[in-house]
């Protein structure tokens, strides 16, 4: 193999890997925070996207500018969910692995509802915009600037986070209550606020990858799930909990993805699903998991 | 008859070894004590004993039989029975079918359902839960689900009862009631092996003991001479 | 205050009632009627095989769709070839077979991670049949031989009081209730003498035959099939939601809540087909947020507060 054909297939995985690992921070911080198996993550980046798009087509508005507008809006939808529905589910729940079923369960629920609202808002059709569709050149192969652009954009997203969670104190009581809720509560945090905190980030992360996936892919409303199930496998991959580690498997699925994709296309789910079924036997606390 | 043989006995966790080489022994219809600091590894023994850890290396013999690498339900059914040091009940049945189960399944042979329900309300009552048959355990004291565990345990008609730290967090009076429990299962003819760290208790009602350390065997013999033993005083007050 | 007749004696003869019902009834209705007892048929066996073991484990499969749709291809590949009959039971046998190596393999796992396994392990069976039907045989989707409604009926209905009274028999048995003890306490129970594993493996695969069997009937309703049609994940949700809905811990909750959202799925597809999942989700999060126990929930809620009075 040829090295400008190996590095072809490195960057175009790291640019899907990028956003991946964008969408599996965000379940990352649902998960591993607040407990809650977000089934229905996928769809909070159908929103971010449709949201961009309408911006787009309605009003002009620079789809990268347009981050600004829908990320608070996507972050409040999140947080408002967190604090009305799983804040009384966990409540209820007599236990812990009970709330994680229950909760699964709800957000299914929120798939059907937010799946169902976008389409009647949206109809089913395809749909997609022009943006920075001219094509880059990077030592003899060649990209797409949005694409280049969308990478570019989750790596700065990632970084900001990373110093949000690492410097400031919000960042640290966030991580305290990734690793022992009760005991991070003991020590002071406002558990309830982190969670919902977590939460509604969950949901910014989704939306933030989702208004980028507008700028490079056609959309409809049933985009979700499959970004959703990567979501989960990425999270898998990386370890239950940990939001670095999910990180990492977001940039491994991107690679392996590119990579068997090149081999025969059509076979990167099915590879995603062996692994992830190959993991869950064989070392189901993933890369990084304790 | 040495109702129960530990040779050799070995358990690693990766890089730490938890039990090293351990040899011991109880005779049938005696009370054994296992104690030592926390930590020991005594949990662990039991573990290893009952089947829900494999060994590292060694063999255990139960009633002369050559019981290493056998699965809980397969032992239980042999006759060892075990309590656990977090009460692990069915919180959401009944106490009555709390030890319904083990006398429906503890056995090697079959039973009849009539006869399972007259041997567990019995079993009700020699623990001393008469009349409780239709409380679901969760809702029960500690205490009291100390005694449905137990009866749960003996329902599987066990030879040889492990109970481990039965009497934490029990008051003094409900102490003396656990142990009169402990020598009632005696009498029935149960070998006994328990892990305590309530020395009065555990000196007044065992015959031997046998002391833990860093997952070694550091002392052995009736109680006086563990009471009285160096080895043994300095682990418990030595820092 | 004394019943004037006995439990015992009073259901058996109303449900042996209710069943001479049913097996009369198709000569008299229309044929609309006969397809929609069909489907709800075929719900409430899933959905009341789906508890049997997952009710009292606490092992949430989303595993259904894949032994349905094998079930479904059983049908669509054998189907004429070999008696009806043959293909319903061969349906169920090889859902059964699948059923024993996924519990072999997938021992290890609790909860969220056994949970995430069947999905993951279904959504690949769905893909890669797709895969194969693209790449290799080049056509997607079969045909499947088609059979009258009135037979789909009776088939249905005998597989039916099959599911009902094997389940009935196993959760009254000593059985179920070593069932209930592995979702309390596996390794308590594997301490008395329960064979744990061996209990969890038979049973999810005893569950897996009904979904299996009915698959292989419910095939030939709708005469074209693919893999997003068989393997659908829907039919992995939906039992869990009629379940929890009508009730988990009781089959008559089972039964009830299968019924209802069954019936409640075809009012909203005909007459609001574009808030059908809207209105779906509102009932999925409600009946998680305010009726835990279900339906039947409801009724011992009802007795509480009458009895207080």
């Amino acid at each position: 193999m040829s090295p400008l054909l190996f590095l072809d297939i490195l960057i175009g995985g790291l640019m899907m890997g990028g956003l991946y690992a964008l969408i599996a921070v965000g379940l990352s911080l649902q998960y591993g925070v607040a407990r809650v198996l977000n089934v229905s993550h996928g769809e909070f980046i159908m929103l971010g996207a449709f949201a961009t798009y309408s911006l787009y087509m309605l009003f002009g508005i620079n789809p990268l500018l347009s981050l600004v507008m829908t990320g608070p809006f996507i972050f409040f939808i999140g947080f408002l969910i967190h604090r009305t529905l799983f804040k009384r589910l966990r409540r209820l729940s007599q236990s812990l692995d009970a709330f994680e079923g229950s909760s699964l369960l709800a957000s299914f629920g929120l798939l059907f509802i937010i799946q169902n609202v976008a389409l009647l808002i949206w109809g089913p059709d395809v749909k997609g915009y022009s943006y920075l569709s001219k094509t880059v050149n990077i030592w003899g192969a060649v990209y797409a600037a949005n694409r280049l652009v969308a990478l570019l954009f989750a790596i700065l997203i990632a970084l900001i986070f990373y110093f949000f969670l690492m410097r400031t104190r919000t960042g640290k009581a966030i991580r305290a209550a990734a690793q022992d809720v009760t005991t991070a509560q003991l020590m002071g945090v406002n558990i309830h606020w982190v969670l919902g905190l977590c939460f509604g980030l969950g949901a910014l992360m989704a939306g933030f990858a989702g208004s980028l996936t507008s700028m490079m892919f056609e959309i409809t409303p049933l985009i979700g799930l499959p970004y959703t199930i990567i979501a989960i496998i990425a999270v898998v991959l990386g370890g239950l909990g940990n939001i670095l580690g999910s990180l990492i498997g977001g940039l491994i699925l991107g690679l392996i993805g590119n990579i068997v994709m090149y081999i025969h296309p059509g076979l990167s789910l099915i590879a995603y699903y062996i692994i992830f079924l190959l993991l869950l036997l064989i070392k189901p606390t993933g890369i990084l998991g304790k | 008859m040495r109702i129960l043989e530990g040779d050799g006995i070995i358990k690693n966790f990766g890089g730490l070894a938890a039990i090293t080489n351990v040899n011991f022994y109880i005779n049938q219809g005696e009370i054994l004590g296992l104690i030592g600091p926390n930590g020991a590894g005594k949990t662990t023994l039991f573990n290893l004993m009952s089947g829900s850890l494999s060994l590292t290396s060694g063999v255990i013999r139960f009633k002369g039989e050559n019981i290493t690498g056998l699965k809980p339900h397969q032992i239980c059914k042999r006759g060892m029975a075990r309590t656990f040091q977090l009460v692990k009940l069915f919180g959401n049945m009944t106490v009555l079918e709390n030890i319904l189960l083990g006398s429906l399944f503890g056995t090697l042979t079959g039973i009849r359902q009539s006869n399972a329900l007259e041997e567990s309300l019995e079993l009700l009552e020699f623990v001393g839960l008469s009349g409780m048959d239709g409380i679901l355990a969760k809702d029960l004291t500690v205490a009291n689900q100390k005694r449905l565990e137990v009866a749960r345990a003996l329902a599987t008609k066990p030879e040889l009862l492990l109970l481990d730290e039965f009497m934490a967090g029990l008051t003094p009076t409900e102490v003396s009631l656990a142990i009169g429990l402990i020598k009632k299962i005696r009498d029935k003819g149960i070998t006994v092996f328990m892990i305590e760290h309530v020395m009065k208790a555990m000196m007044s009602v065992s015959d031997r003991i046998i002391v833990l350390h860093h997952g070694e065997k550091i002392a052995e013999g009736i109680p006086e001479e563990i009471t009285t033993n160096p080895k043994v005083i300095e682990i418990y007050l030595g820092a | 205050m004394k019943r004037a007749i006995s439990k015992k004696i009073l259901y058996p003869v109303l449900l042996s009632f209710i069943f001479i019902i049913m097996v009369m009834m198709p000569p008299y209705v229309s044929p609309y009627t006969i397809i929609l007892l069909n489907s709800i048929f075929m719900y409430i066996v899933l959905t009341v095989s789906w508890a049997l073991f997952s009710g009292p484990t606490h092992y949430l499969s989303l595993a259904s769709a894949a032994f349905f749709g094998i079930g479904i291809y059983v049908s669509a590949i054998l189907g004429d070839k070999l008696p009806l009959l043959v293909v319903i039971g061969l349906g169920g046998l090889i859902s059964f077979l699948l059923a024993l190596l996924v519990g072999l393999s997938s021992l290890r796992l609790r909860g969220m991670y056994f949970t995430i396994f069947t999905f993951g392990l279904s959504e690949l069976i769905r893909h890669s049949v797709q895969w194969w039907e693209v790449n290799r045989t080049g056509t997607v989707g079969r045909w499947v031989i088609a059979v009258d409604h009135t037979t789909v009926y009776y088939v249905m209905l005998a597989i039916l009081l099959i599911t009902l009274v094997v389940t009935y028999i196993i959760k009254h048995s000593k059985y179920g209730l070593a069932l209930l003890s592995i979702g309390e306490s596996e390794e308590a129970a594997d301490h008395i003498g329960i064979n744990v594993n061996a209990m969890k493996i038979i049973t999810f695969a005893i569950s897996t035959f009904f979904m299996g069997a009915t698959g292989a009937i419910m095939a030939t309703r709708w005469t074209y099939i693919d893999p997003s049609i068989a393997f659908n994940p829907l039919f992995s949700f939906m039992p869990v939601l009629m379940a929890i809905f009508g009730g988990i811990g009781h089959i008559f909750g089972q039964i009830l809540g299968a019924g209802v959202l069954t019936l409640l799925a075809d009012v909203l597809l005909t007459k609001f087909p574009y808030y059908y999942m809207l209105l779906y989700g509102m009932i999925l999060v409600i009946v998680v947020l305010f009726l835990p126990k279900g339906l039947t929930g409801l009724k011992e809620e009802a007795k509480k507060w009458l009895k207080v009075d």
